[in-house]
């Protein structure tokens, strides 16, 4: 994913200069292409988040288009009062890129890994949150970002994240994708977990649980027509996300089905626990141990069913 | 320092010093009237402001106040919005009368100001820290985009206490941004105490300084001192520019001068009575 951004970004400058790329000294060597072609248009902030927000407000202002760069845990919680008063107060299309979204970093502990950060970007007032769920989506959301008037934040994964979409795909900022059909239970999700969610569903599929896939790549604004129609069709519905069970996906389609939902359906909510890791531990493991897992996301539905 | 030097008096254009004076009178009003804190943060900036808005320092046309090479002027320390607005309606960038609403309900002159609810109001400010990492933004827009013009950041020396001051202060220099300016108006104050003791904010110079940026050492309430400063950007030495100004908080009052109960306290009727005596301003 991180490679795909950079790709795309340096396609998207070529024909736009308005962008400028601003790095929390992370990177190396991937933005060389980048730089080569437009080196006033890159800058390395240094490892100073709070500073490279408001810089980027500034920017903004002055009429460019800037794309921060950093670990999620960098760039969302710890600048989060600067994204709140300059971008999200201020209502500037500004980028944030949260590199390593969920448990990519696991192993590198809990400050590097973040599952708080969709709880917290979706709670700023002007601020659009997408989760794109493969490289191409990545590449979507950065051409769709360059249409938008106001914040965006979008969560990527790291590298050799398994490729959902073939193809192209009709992707829209607020339009939920259908990745497959089905129509016993329907999984909602969002991210880099979209591959999980899809090996779930056939494993369900093969215990004659028919699984539909819906990705919400943005969680906020929500698909509301998507919602009403799979809380319409369906009596079990699933969210499911590398993200803490408290402010995530799950928690805003709860809040919407107890406003809005005209029929009682039942909702399972799959995150993280409210819980640090302790201990080394890789990628795969922490989503085991997260009951993120295909087995353990097809486990924890079929138990919902019977 | 320059402006005190003690042999001879500072020679304020008196025109200039009259603005500043009256300014100050109306100020106490406003903030009497609309029931505002934060007078002494506000009197203490005056000068600056008169010496940036009305003494030829700034590219600016309040007809035209988006055009896209204008200087920017950035009210980082945004509590002392009193000042700012009422410079703004001095220079004729919106209608004096809008001066009277400020504060009130429903008013776009709010407590702390926001960008684009008035012309001439270039950003949000309120928390403190936030003005100069903006303003090296619009600084390096402004080469990036080939637009010729120079950012002014107003800060406050408490503002100095917040760790993003000075990431914005290291990131300047390595960009050689010398069409940005930081004035710091320094009134020995913040909130509860002397700025020099709650922080080590000394030597305030040096700092910078040392920070890569080209400092200078002005007496905040000398018009034509701060005048030369402001008129010299870029200086040449192309790095951006810091000037210290020194200033009384309250200053123009005498029972407001250096007393920090002014930072919180909102003037009653016969204080203001008092303080427009003094000013000459009845």
């Amino acid at each position: 994913m991180r490679s795909a951004f950079a790709q795309e970004i340096t396609n998207l400058a070529s024909s736009d200069d308005r962008i400028i790329v601003l790095s929390g000294d992370i990177g190396n060597q991937m933005f060389d292409d980048y730089q080569e072609k437009f080196p006033s248009r890159f800058i390395n902030c240094g490892i100073a988040e709070a500073n490279m927000v408001s810089m980027a407000a500034g920017l903004a202002i002055g009429g460019m288009r800037p794309f921060i760069y950093t670990f999620t845990a960098f760039d969302t919680a710890r600048c989060f009062e600067q994204i709140r008063v300059d971008l999200c107060y201020q209502n500037l299309p500004v980028v944030i890129i949260g590199l390593g979204g969920g448990l990519t970093y696991a192993p590198l502990g809990p400050t590097h890994y973040n599952c708080e950060d969709i709880a917290i970007m979706r709670s700023l007032p002007n601020m659009t949150v997408l989760c794109p769920g493969d490289a191409v989506e990545v590449r979507c959301s950065l051409r769709e970002s360059l249409n938008q008037k106001g914040p965006i934040y979008i969560r990527i994964g790291k590298k050799n994240e398994p490729l959902v979409h073939k193809g192209p795909v009709d992707f829209h900022i607020g339009k939920a994708i259908t990745c497959k059909k089905g129509d016993a239970v329907c999984i909602i999700t969002t991210g880099t977990i979209l591959p999980n969610a899809l090996k779930a569903s056939e494993i369900l599929d093969r215990k004659n649980i028919s699984t539909q896939v819906v990705h919400f790549h943005t969680v906020k604004p929500l698909d509301l027509t998507a919602l009403s129609t799979i809380f319409s069709q369906f009596d079990l519905v699933i969210t499911l996300e590398e993200h803490s069970l408290i402010g995530g996906l799950g928690s805003a389609v709860a809040e919407w089905y107890v406003d809005n939902s005209e029929r009682s359906v039942q909702l399972l909510r799959l995150g993280t626990r409210d819980e640090f890791l302790y201990t080394t531990i890789s990628h795969n493991e922490a989503r085991d141990y997260y009951g993120l897992s295909p087995e353990k996301i097809s486990e924890s539905i079929e138990k919902a069913v019977f | 320092m320059i402006g005190t030097n003690s042999h001879s008096k500072p020679k304020t254009n008196k025109d200039l010093a009259d603005v500043s004076r009256k300014m100050r009178g109306e100020i106490v009003e406003m903030s009497h009237t609309a029931d505002a804190m934060h007078l002494g943060s506000s009197l203490s900036c005056v000068d600056i402001f008169v010496a940036l808005y009305f003494g030829g320092c700034l590219n600016i046309d309040p007809k035209n106040a988006s055009a896209p090479t204008r200087d920017r002027v950035l009210l980082s320390k945004g509590h002392a919005s009193m000042t700012l607005y009422k410079i703004l309606a001095e220079k004729g960038f919106f209608p004096r009368d809008l001066l009277k609403t400020f504060n009130k309900i429903g008013s776009r002159l709010t407590e702390h100001p926001n960008m684009g609810a008035l012309p001439g109001v270039e950003a949000t400010a309120g928390s403190l820290g936030h003005g100069l990492s903006v303003g090296l933004g619009m600084a390096l827009a402004s080469r990036i985009r080939n637009l010729p013009y120079k950012v002014f950041v107003i800060m406050s020396d408490g503002e100095c206490n917040e760790g993003s001051v000075w990431e914005a202060a290291m990131l300047a220099p390595a960009q050689k941004t010398d069409n940005l300016v930081v004035i710091i108006d320094y009134n020995r104050w913040q909130a509860t105490g002397r700025s020099e003791e709650i922080m080590a904010l000394n030597p305030l110079k040096e700092k910078w300084e040392s920070f890569g940026w080209s400092a200078y050492d002005v007496n905040g309430h000398d018009i034509d001192s701060l005048i030369k400063i402001l008129s010299a950007v870029p200086d040449g030495s192309g790095k951006p520019i810091a000037i210290i100004a020194h200033t009384i908080k309250g200053k123009g009052v005498s029972f407001m001068e250096d007393d920090n109960n002014w930072h919180y306290r909102i003037p009653n009727a016969e204080e203001v009575k008092k303080a427009k005596g003094e000013l000459k301003v009845l």
